[in-house]
């Protein structure tokens, strides 16, 4: 029991170390008194902040999303995106930027992709009012292919907008607050914060599924309402974060995985576990990606090279035990 | 405890329970036998509220199944299933304290009670010394007891057992059936355990009911269920029934085909 609060305090510290550093590191020092006394458009405030901001709120969501999506899938290969959202997400992008449209109806497309793949894996996967998880998964990896190769077809078709899908793809924090960028920002998060107390509301719900969906309904837990709330909560949430921040890998994949191994299986610990870890790593990440090049690298790339030598030493660490 | 009446049930197009009657009495101890695909688990789950009756209708100490809430079922009738899985590497504590479910709320922590039941019931099961141990590093026999621990937990009136030896050498299979009896008697809980194995059934079970193509074929005593006519004709296969020299009760021989 204690050691529980120990290490959930030390995750909040790192939260709060890595967002100090992530505000003051960069091609610009920032000093610690400037944050005493704040100016209007400065660095910090219309550059460092809104980008820290954005990669808390898509690490966050990618964290804690990525374990409701293992835990209810039953399969601690899912991600986030494994039924299909980031590519439907990209797919808007990516015909937004296509037809040169501006900051603010890009995301908005990017949530109606998202959107649209949602509901075509959703009915895809309905067998008589009940969500089989195989079917799932099956219509997600279709719908997603399908979207991809949309993708695909208008990278090919363009021209000058190629560099910045491929931005999209990677992921990218680079957020700047203009009033109406500001609102867009304002809404993703309410929205997502919503999903995400959706989502950890059921912990209980999700620790029973891990015992088969028959023995979960046999407790007591309706696992056909529990599987469709979280997916669709779970999508909207991810669908937002996709259309700000572009199709970040990894982080919702390894973040519920190391919060297992730190706190063990229980979905009451994993889930805000892997919110704030979640939030960690990317603003870590995005440390790195902006440091390490003389040109600012695509977030996305970094929390992979970042996460997969970190994961097998977690792994390697974990066999020797 | 339990009344079936007229319970059909069907996966699409194959029908897998017709016209199924059966009084399950309070405090005994029923096993169901049959061949396999004659309808068991599937009548073990429409009992326990899994899977909705097309046809007829259960009732649970004289109320329909359907006026009780999920959780209402959950906390009157518990299910082992045929195979246990998990899908996390819980502690065998956590495994059990699951089976509070029906009774917390969403969001709600466990309270003392919910504890206790726990304690009590792993000590009932006699695995209260594996509370720490982790699920996938727990033996098949001792994974079996926290299963039943955790149906214990439920607090139910009805237990639920498919299979609950399936995999288990001859002393842990009378360690469960041994378990399950002393339930039945001690505590009085009522008890409908499909299994394959007739001779333990009849070692342990008060009464016996026989299912062939998804309808219930007999039910009665042992020596009327554990008939040498009667099981030929539903298994097509020949065996040979004679009262075990240790209990007295009913044990059936197959018979091999070649000399």
């Amino acid at each position: 029991m204690k050691s529980r609060t120990f290490v959930f305090i030390g995750l909040f510290a790192l939260l709060v170390l890595s967002s100090l550093l992530s505000l003051t590191v960069g091609p610009t020092r920032v000093s610690l008194s400037e944050f005493l006394h704040p100016q209007e458009g400065s660095v910090l405030f219309s550059l460092r902040l809104p980008r820290l901001l954005l990669g808390i709120l898509a690490g966050a969501t990618l964290g804690m999303c990525g374990g409701a999506f293992q835990g209810v899938l039953r399969n601690p290969l899912a991600d986030p995106y494994i039924l299909g959202v980031s590519s439907g997400a990209a797919c808007g992008a990516a015909v937004a930027l296509a037809l040169g449209l501006g900051p603010v109806l890009l995301p908005v497309m990017a949530v109606s992709g998202a959107m649209a793949t949602l509901l075509l894996v959703y009915t895809l996967a309905r067998i008589g009012g009940r969500l089989p998880t195989d079917t799932l998964l099956l219509a997600g990896v279709i719908v997603g292919n399908f979207f991809a190769s949309l993708l695909m077809l208008v990278m090919a078709l363009s021209r000058r907008e190629l560099r910045e899908i491929v931005f999209i793809l990677l992921g990218n924090l680079g957020i700047v607050f203009t009033s109406k960028t500001l609102i867009l920002f304002e809404v993703t998060s309410l929205v997502a914060i919503a999903c995400l107390l959706v989502v950890w509301w059921h912990w209980r719900d999700l620790n029973a599924l891990a015992l088969g969906e028959e023995v979960a309904e046999s407790l007591g837990v309706a696992v056909d309402t529990v599987k469709k709330t979280l997916f669709v909560s779970c999508s909207i949430a991810v669908a937002g974060v996709v259309a700000l921040a572009g199709s970040i890998g990894f982080v919702g994949f390894v973040v519920p995985h190391i919060a297992r191994m730190l706190l063990g299986p229980n979905h009451r610990d994993v889930l805000p576990a892997s919110l704030v870890l979640g939030g960690v790593l990317l603003v870590l990440s995005d440390i790195v990606a902006r440091s390490i090049a003389p040109m600012e690298l695509p977030v996305g790339i970094v929390t992979s090279l970042l996460g997969v030598p970190f994961f097998v030493y977690l792994l390697q660490k974990r066999k020797r035990a | 405890m339990i009344s079936i009446k007229g319970l059909s049930y069907s996966y699409f197009e194959r029908q897998a329970l017709e016209d199924v009657s059966l009084e399950v009495q309070a405090g005994e101890f029923l096993g169901l036998i049959g061949p396999n695909g004659s309808g068991k688990s599937t009548l073990l789950k429409c009992l326990c509220g899994i899977l909705p009756p097309r046809r007829g209708e259960i009732l649970l100490e004289g109320k329909p199944l359907k006026d009780y809430s999920r959780r209402g079922v959950a906390q009157r009738v518990a299910m082992v299933p045929q195979d246990s899985t998990f899908g996390l590497n819980f502690t065998s504590y956590e495994v059990v304290l699951l089976g509070r479910t029906p009774y917390l709320e969403r969001m709600q922590l466990e309270r003392a009670s919910d504890h206790e039941a726990v304690q009590k019931a792993m000590e009932r099961t006699d695995c209260w010394d594996l509370k720490e141990r982790r699920i996938w590093e727990v033996s098949g026999g001792e994974r079996q007891r926290v299963v039943i621990a955790r149906a214990l937990a439920q607090a139910p009136r009805v237990l639920l057992l498919d299979e609950p030896t399936a995999h288990l050498d001859i002393a842990h299979q009378a360690e469960v059936y041994e378990l399950l009896g002393s339930l039945n008697r001690q505590e009085g809980l009522t008890i409908l355990a499909v299994s394959h194995d007739l001779n333990l059934a009849s070692e342990y079970c008060t009464r016996l009911a026989l299912m062939e193509k998804g309808r219930i074929k007999a039910v009665g005593g042992k020596k009327d269920i554990l008939a040498p006519g009667l099981l030929n004709e539903v298994y097509k296969q020949e065996v040979f029934v004679q009262a075990s020299p240790v209990t007295g009760e009913p044990h059936v021989f197959l018979v091999p085909k070649r000399k």
